[in-house]
């Protein structure tokens, strides 16, 4: 998404943290307060807007979470507790409470992580968390594993398309010997090319400590409109406590 | 393998999460110490470019059943060639990506996320693979066979640990029975395709890069130069092990389920006064009430295995600590 909205210009730091305190507020909000997901929901479709992420790309994105919504769907017929009917099928009422908690959550919880996502370039992503305290050892690691994730995953489609092409298309278990046996010789080379990789960014003065390039940090009124942004949603998220 | 298991948000409930979400910062933490220990300034392209070969690994989807696949977790794997503390930094890396950066795994869920996926599967599995390794012959098939086995367990006690969240976190009233038989029995089966899948890539890269393997670095290469398959009967036996140890404890408590009750009721005639229906209506066929013996029966079994995944994570975790101690600088 190369959009350029006042949301792709906030420094990633700030948008994590708006990020995980809307999350903490959705899952901290009891479930009988339908009307406090109504807000969220608001907020997440408004948020959006401002960002300039289209409904249908954030749709299109949440289909991921579908099998946990079948999951959650499940639940109603297999929970105890008291029952009710539902156009003929008995449902349990925890169970339905249950799958409507979880249904709720997964999908605001989803459509707050996709929209940082699309506003975010990845490794701004990576770097707003090290400046979050993440260690950078770990912060490193991601950042050459995002790297290098396309390249080996082309690595493997190419073995892929080597095999077919030999007329073997291996897809049920039995056949997984090519697929096993090509997945150990990737390993090999992942691990050949990191010790290349290592050695080259020795030779190019590396000392241990990844560079840090000096870039923007989040501004005094940046953290201020992320602190009223994740107060109000704390405030609902205590209501909604308080009242149920 | 393992079915999609990146729980999203608002599946357990938010105290489960918070404390998972402590334990798995510390322990991270401290496999994090130990891989710097290991690698040295090599961590980063190292550990970096093996996590985006596990992360494609997880690409490969094969079908369990109907509508359903299931992908390779690679935790196993990543203890076996890495060594459990880079596996576990490895394997975290790439749940914590799959988060934050594909929206994959809710960011409230990634304490349990972590926990399921990385910790309990990296330590647990490298446990499991030390086990066999002592149970099986010092050789390429021995190795190889050991992987499969500790692969295969790695995925079923992340079901286990799953279960036992629900046991404390559940965000609906599901009986711990019924998450615990169907996730666990689900992943005894298609932990036999980790499995396979693993013992395979483990012995490729043992043909060509033994030095590579963490888990074999004691073999010499007159050892790994008998390439002879490793003995039906011993391989057998260990597989029989593992099915009887889990099976023993998924098994334990479908003899005392209500079908148990439900049988005393048709003897006594109960049920003969309805269809199943009204039955689901009587006291009987509810936990609350009809449960209060299954709820001890439960809650034993949930305490064994918990004691069993928490001793295979211990294990593992004293084992990562001890290889450090008593590695040879030549050979990390």
């Amino acid at each position: 998404m190369h959009e350029h909205s006042r949301a792709h210009q906030l420094a990633p730091e700030a948008k994590i943290l708006a990020a995980l305190g809307f999350v903490v507020s959705v899952a901290v909000t009891p479930r009988q307060a339908v009307w406090a997901f109504g807000v969220y929901t608001a907020t997440v479709l408004a948020l959006a807007v401002w960002s300039r992420v289209p409904i249908r790309f954030l749709a299109f994105r949440l289909t991921a979470v579908l099998p946990f919504i079948v999951v959650a769907l499940i639940i109603p017929f297999v929970a105890s507790g008291e029952q009710t009917a539902v156009a003929g099928m008995r449902l349990s009422v925890e169970g339905l409470w249950g799958a409507w908690n979880i249904i709720a959550k997964t999908i605001l919880g989803a459509s707050v992580s996709i929209l940082l996502t699309a506003t975010t370039e990845i490794p701004e992503i990576i770097r707003g968390l090290g400046l979050l305290r993440v260690p950078a050892l770990f912060t490193g690691i991601a950042t050459f594993m995002i790297r290098y994730l396309e390249l080996v995953a082309d690595e493997l489609a190419r073995v892929r398309v080597a095999m077919t092409s030999r007329g073997y298309d291996p897809r049920w278990l039995h056949q997984a010997r090519p697929i096993a046996v090509s997945a150990g010789a990737m390993f090999v080379r992942s691990y050949e090319r990191g010790e290349r990789v290592h050695a080259a960014m020795l030779a190019r003065g590396f000392d241990g400590e990844m560079p840090d390039f000096g870039k923007r940090r989040a501004s005094r009124e940046e953290w201020i409109g992320v602190a009223v942004m994740v107060g109000a949603v704390f405030v609902v998220a205590i209501v909604a406590l308080v009242s149920t | 393998m393992i079915l999609a298991m990146h729980a999203p948000d608002g599946f357990l409930n938010p105290s489960t999460a918070l404390s998972t979400a402590i334990i798995s910062v510390m322990v991270v933490g401290l496999a994090l110490r130990q891989s710097r220990d290991q690698l040295a300034d090599r961590a980063i392209p190292l550990a970096g470019i093996t996590a985006a070969f596990i992360f494609a690994a997880q690409m490969f989807n094969f079908p369990v059943l109907a509508g359903t696949t299931g992908h390779l977790l690679g935790a196993a794997l990543a203890a076996i060639l890495l060594g459990p503390s880079v596996g576990v930094v490895v394997v975290t890396v790439v749940v914590v990506v799959q988060a934050f950066v594909f929206a994959d795994g809710g960011l409230t869920a990634l304490g349990y996320n972590i926990l399921n996926l990385a910790i309990v599967p990296v330590y647990g599995g490298y446990a499991a693979f030390r086990l066999f390794r002592r149970m099986f012959p010092s050789s390429f098939g021995g190795v190889a066979g050991a992987s499969g086995l500790a692969a295969w367990s790695s995925v079923v006690l992340s079901a286990m640990a799953f279960s036992i969240q629900w046991l404390f976190g559940a965000s609906a009233p599901v009986a711990f029975d019924d998450v615990f038989s169907a996730m666990v029995g689900v992943h005894l089966l298609i932990g036999i395709g980790e499995g396979l899948i693993s013992a395979l890539a483990v012995g490729a890269v043992l043909a060509s890069r033994p030095d590579l393997v963490h888990g074999a670095r004691n073999l010499d290469s007159t050892q790994l130069a008998d390439r002879r398959a490793m003995k039906t009967r011993t391989f057998v036996v260990g597989g029989l092990l593992v099915a009887l140890v889990f099976a023993g404890v998924v098994s334990q408590f479908s003899f005392d389920r209500p079908d148990g009750l439900e049988s005393v009721a048709e003897e006594t005639g109960f049920a003969a006064s309805g269809s199943e229906h009204t039955l689901a209506d009587s006291p009987f066929a509810d936990y609350a009430t009809a449960g209060i013996d299954n709820e001890k029966v439960s809650l034993a079994v949930a305490g064994v295995v918990g004691a069993l995944v928490t001793i295979a994570v211990g294990a593992g975790i004293l084992l990562a600590v001890r290889d450090r101690r008593g590695r040879d600088p030549a050979m990390v």
